[in-house]
């Protein structure tokens, strides 16, 4: 355990943390506008792969990340739509839906990667940028500030976020129609118009998580994002929808992982344990709902299709 | 009522029927042209398909082992979802109930083949039900989604069967040969499932599928447990109202649904070919994804244990044929995943055309078997109050 609280093990530590909690940020954040304006996407975790993917192959075509990124963005586009044609426009039970999202996801990203990739090759990652000034701080800057890019770019979403989501009209129509849909209607704002736009920004930032993991890890695999899109979907509802909250909650997440990460590696955990130790996850997760149910309630419209005029 | 009916537009019963079929053809027509761009043959790979699933005696066996985990956990799905509660934890509740069920088959292995085989069902049904009262508790008592409990549940089961099976119940031999693959010895032949024929692969795990199919309408139409159930389903506040303890109803039915997928879980494995239980590493290794598959054909039956009969052996031929028509024409198995997706989005964005459907006429005269009960649950379906 000694070797644990060594400055150069805990600067570590702290650091990859905050790397781990970047896909989960994004993807959480992207959930949190869906949420807020009362839908539940469940697909997450398999537009996260798609996302991965498509980042990962365009990266090995091109050898551009932000091309790769790009093509995450995309993906992501498309399958928010094609969530929010299922979700609002054709009113599908969202809990189940978003399962067949998932495996459509699961399967043909490991179709996909079969088909044209077949042996995994690795990528180039994304740049790191240490912030001048800032990165010479002594221990801080070596945990916060000598990332890469990606990183300031999740993190510098989640002000954005909260400024769009709490001070925008945009902002005030999705928590609108999040909590009282026909009121909202009855007022002249858009419900599916809102829905739409929300669920498709859901897509997109998940997108984003799946290409920015594949590339950040510089490889892709069958199941990579190993269930990550539900934790960040498990992730809003800890945070209570509040993209400050969802950002504890993701770093949270990344200390966790990368603490087990550590442990294993020092060899605290024995390796037949790991397999319990992969469990922390899903059950703080377990516990963490416990605590915020008690506390905070959920969009009153959540998993609610809307149907003019009942 | 009948004056009722001829008031409105009057459409056969079975046209809403029509539509979770027409859901599966869509999503096939985008498996065609998937297969096309992999450079495979359409028409030679549904051929495959269509054979084998139905196409003789050893295709029709296949397809109803394949269709018994659906059959279990569909049913388990229909009582969770008669209580308003959309129990997603299938996997987790099948591989909780497998693992307690084949611990016990290791612990007792000098267990008389009569009581062993019922001891290992019911230690199936327990897991189960202790994997699926804990999200139902959670719901009931401290507001938390079922959606997100389940589904860390899930995540949490798989994690202990690869623990489990890598560590504390890998096989001996295993460890001897170095081989360490994360598997079971083969297990007491008192525990295997009986055959049907005396030969053949067909067990008694259909027959025990369809017992509790019917077991489950009695209970949920017959008896004041599951006119309880069905009523917290409708209306919670109505069913407190007339003094019905909606929490533990809650409970009970993710209870008994956990059970039936615990019990699918144990049929998976006493009714294995291997008689082992084995993992390579996912749930869906374990399940195939019945967990989440057994909604569907829930969804298909709606929402009816005795409808869900036939849901699964359908759904059952379309798995067992999505690996002949794999096997046909060379495509990788993750495209039959692919489709399976596309399967689940597409019923369950059909099921809202149906249930319009379904409002049409003909629905007074319904026995309550069908009908108002199902719209409510599914109507107000999804997250917590």
């Amino acid at each position: 355990m000694s070797e644990f609280f060594t400055q150069a093990v805990l600067i570590a530590a702290v650091a990859s943390g905050i790397r781990l909690a970047v896909p989960l940020l994004l993807a959480s954040l992207g959930e949190t506008y869906g949420q807020r304006s009362g839908v539940l996407n469940l697909g997450v975790d398999g537009i996260m792969l798609l996302g991965a993917f498509g980042g990962y192959y365009t990266v090995l075509k091109t050898d551009n990340v932000w091309l790769g990124l790009a093509m995450g963005i995309g993906v992501g586009v498309i399958l928010g739509l094609v969530s929010a044609v299922i979700s609002v426009t054709l009113k599908a039970e969202q809990g189940i839906s978003g399962i067949g999202i998932y495996l459509f996801g699961l399967g043909m990203s490991d179709l996909l990667f079969q088909k044209l990739v077949g042996t995994p090759l690795p990528v180039g990652s994304f740049p790191k940028l240490d912030i001048p000034g800032l990165s010479d701080i002594p221990i801080l800057g070596e945990m916060l500030f000598r990332h890469s890019i990606i990183v300031y770019v999740a993190f510098g979403l989640v002000p954005i976020s909260m400024y769009i989501i709490n001070r925008t009209t945009f902002g005030m129509n999705i928590r609108a129609v999040g909590e009282n849909p026909e009121a909202a209607d009855s007022l002249g704002v858009s419900v599916v118009r809102i829905r739409y736009l929300t669920v498709t920004i859901g897509g997109m930032m998940a997108g984003i998580a799946g290409a920015a993991l594949a590339i950040d890890l510089g490889i892709f695999q069958q199941n990579l994002t190993n269930a990550q899109g539900f934790i960040a979907i498990a992730l809003v509802y800890f945070g209570a929808w509040r993209p400050a909250g969802v950002m504890a909650g993701s770093l949270l997440y990344g200390f966790v992982n990368s603490v087990v990460l550590q442990f294993k590696t020092l060899g605290i955990i024995p390796r037949s344990w790991s397999d319990i130790a992969a469990m922390a996850p899903a059950i703080i997760t377990i516990l963490a709902l416990v605590l915020v149910a008690r506390r905070f309630r959920q969009p009153a419209a959540l998993t609610k299709p809307f149907t003019r005029g009942t | 009522m009948a004056q009722a009916e001829t008031n409105r537009r009057s459409r056969p019963k079975f046209v809403a029927y029509l539509v979770p079929l027409g859901a599966v053809v869509l999503a096939l027509a985008i498996g065609a042209i998937m297969l096309s761009l992999l450079g495979a043959n359409p028409v030679e790979g549904f051929r495959a398909m269509l054979d084998g699933a139905f196409g003789s005696g050893d295709a029709l066996i296949e397809t109803a082992l394949k269709a018994t985990p659906l059959l279990f956990v569909g049913v388990g799905i229909t009582i969770a979802f008669r209580a308003n509660v959309i129990n997603i934890g299938g996997e987790g509740q099948m591989v909780a109930g497998a693992l307690l069920a084949t611990a016990l088959a290791l612990a007792l292995p000098d267990l008389p083949a009569v009581v062993m085989l019922p001891t290992v069902l019911l230690a199936g049904i327990v897991g189960g039900a202790a994997w699926g009262a804990v999200p139902g508790a959670l719901k009931a008592y401290y507001n938390v989604n079922e959606i997100l409990s389940t589904i860390m549940l899930n995540v949490v089961a798989v994690q202990l069967m690869n623990f489990l099976l890598r560590g504390p119940m890998i096989d001996p031999g295993e460890l001897e040969r170095g081989t360490r693959i994360p598997q079971t010895a083969r297990l007491q032949e008192g525990a295997d499932l009986p055959l049907l024929f005396g030969n053949g692969r067909l067990h008694i795990g259909p027959l025990i599928a369809v017992l509790a199919a019917v077991a489950a309408y009695i209970l949920l139409w017959r008896t004041p447990l599951g006119f309880r159930v069905r009523a917290v389903g409708l209306s919670p506040d109505a069913a407190r109202y007339a003094g019905i303890p909606v929490k533990r109803t809650i409970v009970l039915a993710m209870t008994m649904s956990g059970a039936m997928s615990g019990l699918a879980g144990a049929v998976l494995v006493f009714g294995s070919e291997s008689h082992r239980m084995v993992t390579d590493g996912s749930t869906v290794g374990f399940t195939g994804s019945a967990g989440f598959n057994g909604i569907v054909a829930a969804l298909f039956g709606g929402l009816h244990p005795i409808w869900t009969i036939p849901a699964s052996f359908m759904f059952g031929g379309l798995l067992v044929g999505g690996i002949a028509l794999q096997r046909a024409v060379q495509v990788p198995s993750a495209l039959i995943m692919a489709l399976n997706g596309l399967v689940v989005v597409f019923v369950v964005a059909s099921d809202r055309w149906k249930k319009r459907l379904q409002e049409q006429p003909a629905r007074v005269d319904d026995t309550a078997t069908d009908g108002p009960v199902l719209e409510a649950v599914v109507d107000d379906g999804g997250g917590g109050p």
